[in-house]
């Protein structure tokens, strides 16, 4: 079920880019619709987080992720650029497992 | 795909279980900020004489955060936020392309990824695009919320599900913060 989600995607998020070039401005231009979509990003990515830190399929679990993630938030205090930040996550969840401090 | 955000959580709604439905609908809601990139974009990129369909279509494609944020710092409709756009454009396309294919390729020779941390590595990029938008207050009480009725959500909805139900958080806070500014 990969390809038809990324697909669909794909297709649905080009065609967004081409609405704000292509419609009549006065409809993108509700106040409403403006303030919706630049919250958006921001609940579902935190969304995203918790989910991908705290949760194995159906269940919650606190394992060697949420090490990583608090390695990931001090690298973005110290302004850490984005690949360093996935590699500082990645490192301290790897570290913490080969060592067999956490899960 | 070429937004970033919406491809990561594409992938992560997937890999962690959730549907087709749940893991489109999620990556087009993140994606809807490009629609009014481009309209912002309009001004900017604004040429003498109409520019051609074949035009539009490329510009739509290059449309992402990174793009619009070079252009816009330029006099609209000036040949400079024209090429700041395109460079930029141009040049996180072909490289963030070549980088998903790296990915693609070196996650098929992989036997666990959790050895790696990379299991660690997917909310570490996520809280990564996350981190510039949580400008004020109201906007941190917004993650903070969302995370929190997701999480609270997990052993109850379809895997997928959870993630989804941030949008509504989204739709509530709107409607909080335009009766506090009306």
């Amino acid at each position: 079920m990969i390809w038809p989600a990324v697909i669909i995607g794909s297709i649905g998020a080009y065609l967004l880019k081409l609405a704000g070039y292509v419609i009549p401005e006065r409809v993108l231009e509700n106040e409403r619709l403006r303030r919706l979509t630049a919250l958006l990003p921001v609940a579902l990515l935190a969304a995203l987080v918790a989910v991908q830190t705290f949760s194995v399929g159906s269940a919650l679990q606190i394992d060697a992720r949420i090490a990583g993630l608090a390695a990931a938030i001090v690298a973005l205090i110290l302004r850490a650029p984005f690949l360093v930040v996935v590699l500082v996550a990645a490192i301290t969840a790897a570290v913490l497992r080969a060592t067999g401090l956490s899960a | 795909m070429f937004t970033g955000a919406s491809q990561f959580a594409l992938v992560g709604v997937l890999g962690a279980g959730g549907g087709v439905l749940a893991a489109v609908l999620t990556a087009l809601l993140l994606g809807a900020r490009n629609s009014l990139y481009a309209l912002s974009l309009r001004p900017y990129l604004r040429t003498p004489s109409a520019p051609s369909p074949w035009r539009i279509l490329g510009r739509a494609q290059l449309t992402i955060d990174e793009s619009t944020a070079m252009a816009i710092r330029y006099p609209e409709g000036s040949r400079q936020a024209r090429h700041a756009f395109l460079a930029t454009g141009l040049a996180i396309f072909v490289l963030w392309n070549i980088g998903t294919l790296i990915g693609a390729l070196g996650a098929a020779a992989l036997d666990d990824p959790r050895t790696l941390g990379l299991d660690a590595a997917v909310p570490a990029g996520f809280i990564a695009l996350l981190w510039p938008r949580l400008r004020d207050r109201n906007l941190i009480a917004l993650a903070l919320v969302s995370a929190a009725v997701a999480l609270a959500l997990v052993p109850v909805l379809q895997p997928g599900l959870p993630v989804l139900s941030a949008a509504l958080v989204a739709v509530v806070a709107e409607r909080i913060t335009a009766r506090r500014s009306p």
